[in-house]
């Protein structure tokens, strides 16, 4: 298929549309509202469902509802609407049901801003929902990539009874870039053999997220983390650049590690031996490879467009052996290349240390330089 | 001698929608009259085989363990917004809410009425017992002035807890709202009346017409600390004249439909 030049919101939606999906529920906020938009435009003429939610907390209920017969269904928000949204999808990790989630981060705490950020990494990664589970989160860099994300994240949502988030930024939401969008897929209604969609010659069947009897709910609990060990076997994805002969790493993901690719062009270019290494799955993050390259490299700088929040993760799976550096903008700034570009030429030229916390020394030049 | 032939009638037995399970509920609830009068109506429509149904967070948390049919779990007060997911991905399908006073007009009074404004064409069943039942008896928005309860001991005082909900008015004001209606349990006459309500309810999803509710004064001779007849007098008394037993919404459409 040709390529079109396509905004990332519309790009999602369509490859959501194109995936088969039965249903979508959401809520208006900026900067995804034109994935919302789409759909309300796209869903009815194609005879596929479409509500315009109450709220963020009726959106994820009603896809709740929607996974529980066995319906593809998506809903997108973002980070205040996800915050909102997290209830439910404890329930919906809860209850193993297949869902999508789209979530095109903007700048916070609070109601913060409408400009891109990267600051719902340990919201969406780490839980943020209450109990013991674990999303898959994908993080695309560019719209080709939010678009095949998205296209096979139905596939995986419905390989492990997953809660699948495609974690993104405002600025992926937005931006247009050509783009080939995939071939449409039936539309089919699914019948899988836990689903609730009325027990017509069989038994009935519950969909619930209550276990009363303790041990009984750790037998659920361990079964879900055992599907997780299968999910973190199988599922990893992460892409390097220039790494064969680098002697220092930049780990960045979705937008921030695009900006840092061309920062990498730029250093190459003055000889500099510099790669990048960009998880695409935050979870499973591609803890195995990272620390492989640990082994390989002299130090590693990670940037993110939040105060440092996969930093932490880097830090653990590096053991604390080769030093670590951070830089990162928060509140909605997006970093220019020229800036990485430094950052990088510092890790090449200063010092490196294996004391402190490269947040607290990236805090110190941060405010020198700000 | 004379040979008398006798003909076994039967009178009485339990709906296929009903499981045989004990129930949790206390003794003297009306949870399980209004769990047994939705049986009944489902066999008698011949809907159970379609029926998806929407438990809630409360006393009827459990009501998937008595209901013969398929069923999803609803986070508090979210099972009309899980209802809509579950409609309007499989509209030929029967979809009930079954929720309390706590669930519905309280924590969920934004689902509720927003699945009521959609037209959504689901039928809800809200059980209105003026407390909160499964967690001890505590202040619900239904609780009337001056009653008591664990979180309101010297008794509601409308100055600083506010006023009681009259849910099934509210929503009757809703466009989309087409059978709205409020019932009692607490007598055999008002059962009968509850049980042709609910008939008509699910004949309202069944015709395609959208939203409805049906409202149940109940008993919570527990929480209440009453024995279960005083409840029922209790609720005759004390909440019937609060909240009026009435119609408050019909489609014009139902007047042709026999319950």
């Amino acid at each position: 298929m040709a390529k079109e030049l396509l905004k990332g919101n519309v790009a999602i939606a369509e490859a959501a549309i194109r995936a088969g999906m039965n249903a979508y529920f959401g809520y208006p906020i900026t900067p995804q509202t034109e994935l919302l938009e789409w759909l309300a435009k796209r869903m009815p003429e194609l005879g596929r469902a479409f509500v315009q939610a109450e709220s963020e907390l009726g959106a994820v209920n009603m896809v709740y509802g929607a996974a529980c017969t066995g319906a593809r269904v998506l809903s997108s928000s973002s980070s205040p609407g996800v915050s909102l949204m997290l209830e439910g999808l404890s329930y919906i990790a809860g209850t193993e049901v297949p869902v999508v989630l789209v979530d095109i981060m903007r700048g916070g705490p609070g109601l913060g801003n409408i400009a891109p950020a990267q600051a719902d990494y340990n919201q969406i990664v780490h839980g943020g929902g209450h109990g013991d589970y674990h999303p898959i989160v994908l993080a695309p860099a560019n719209i080709q990539e939010a678009i095949d994300l998205t296209y096979g994240a139905f596939d995986l949502a419905e390989k492990y009874r997953a809660l699948v988030i495609i974690l993104a930024d405002g600025s992926l939401g937005q931006l247009m870039e050509p783009a080939t969008l995939p071939e449409m897929q039936p539309v089919i209604m699914r019948q899988p053999e836990w689903a609730t969609y009325g027990a017509a010659g069989r038994e009935k069947r519950i969909l619930s997220s209550i276990n009363l009897d303790p041990p009984k709910q750790e037998a659920f609990n361990l079964h879900l983390e055992k599907r997780w060990q299968e999910v973190k076997k199988a599922e990893i994805r992460f892409m390097e650049y220039y790494l064969e002969d680098a002697r220092y790493a930049v780990v960045s993901f979705g937008t921030s590690g695009r900006i840092s690719l061309s920062a990498i062009r730029a250093a190459r270019a003055k000889g500099i031996p510099v790669g990048l290494f960009r998880p695409i799955s935050l979870a499973p993050f591609p803890e195995q490879a990272l620390y492989e390259l640990s082994q390989r490299v002299e130090g590693m700088l990670v940037v993110e467009m939040n105060a440092g929040q996969m930093l932490e993760d880097v830090i653990k799976i590096t053991r604390g052996k080769i030093p670590v550096e951070f830089y990162g903008r928060m509140g909605g700034m997006v970093p220019m290349p020229e800036e990485i570009e430094a950052e990088i030429e510092r890790l090449v030229d200063l010092p490196l240390s294996l004391n402190g916390h490269p947040r607290d020394r990236w805090l110190d030049r941060f405010s020198l330089a700000n | 001698m004379v040979q008398t032939t006798l003909e076994e009638q039967i009178v009485y037995s339990r709906p296929e929608s009903f499981t045989d399970t004990q129930t949790h509920y206390c003794p003297g609830c009306t949870h399980g009259t209004a769990h047994r009068l939705v049986a009944e109506v489902i066999d008698e429509m011949g809907i159970r085989e379609k029926m998806v149904g929407v438990a809630s967070v409360g006393c009827s948390v459990f009501a998937y363990n008595y209901f013969n049919f398929d069923f999803v779990q609803a986070p508090h007060g979210r099972a009309p917004a899980m209802a809509t997911g579950v409609k309007r991905v499989l509209p030929d399908r029967f979809v009930m809410t079954y929720q309390g006073d706590g669930d519905l007009a309280s924590i969920g009074m934004g689902e509720i009425v927003a699945a009521a404004a959609r037209g959504e064409n689901i039928t809800v069943i809200f059980i209105n017992n003026a407390n909160y039942g499964m967690t001890g008896g505590q202040m619900a928005p239904t609780t009337l002035p001056g009653q008591q309860t664990s979180s309101s001991p010297n008794g509601r005082d409308v100055e600083v807890d506010g006023f009681p909900i009259r849910t099934a008015e509210l929503l009757s004001t809703l466009d989309g709202a087409s059978y709205v209606v409020r019932r009692s349990l607490h007598d055999p006459k008002n059962i009968r009346m509850a049980k042709k309500a609910i008939r008509l309810a699910f004949e309202t999803q069944k015709h395609g017409l959208g939203f409805s509710l049906v409202e149940l004064l109940s008993v919570c001779p527990t929480n209440w600390g009453m024995t279960p007849l005083q409840a029922q007098e209790w609720v005759a008394d004390v909440m019937v004249p609060y909240y009026p037993i009435n119609d408050f919404k019909v489609h014009p459409a139902l007047a042709n439909i026999k319950a």
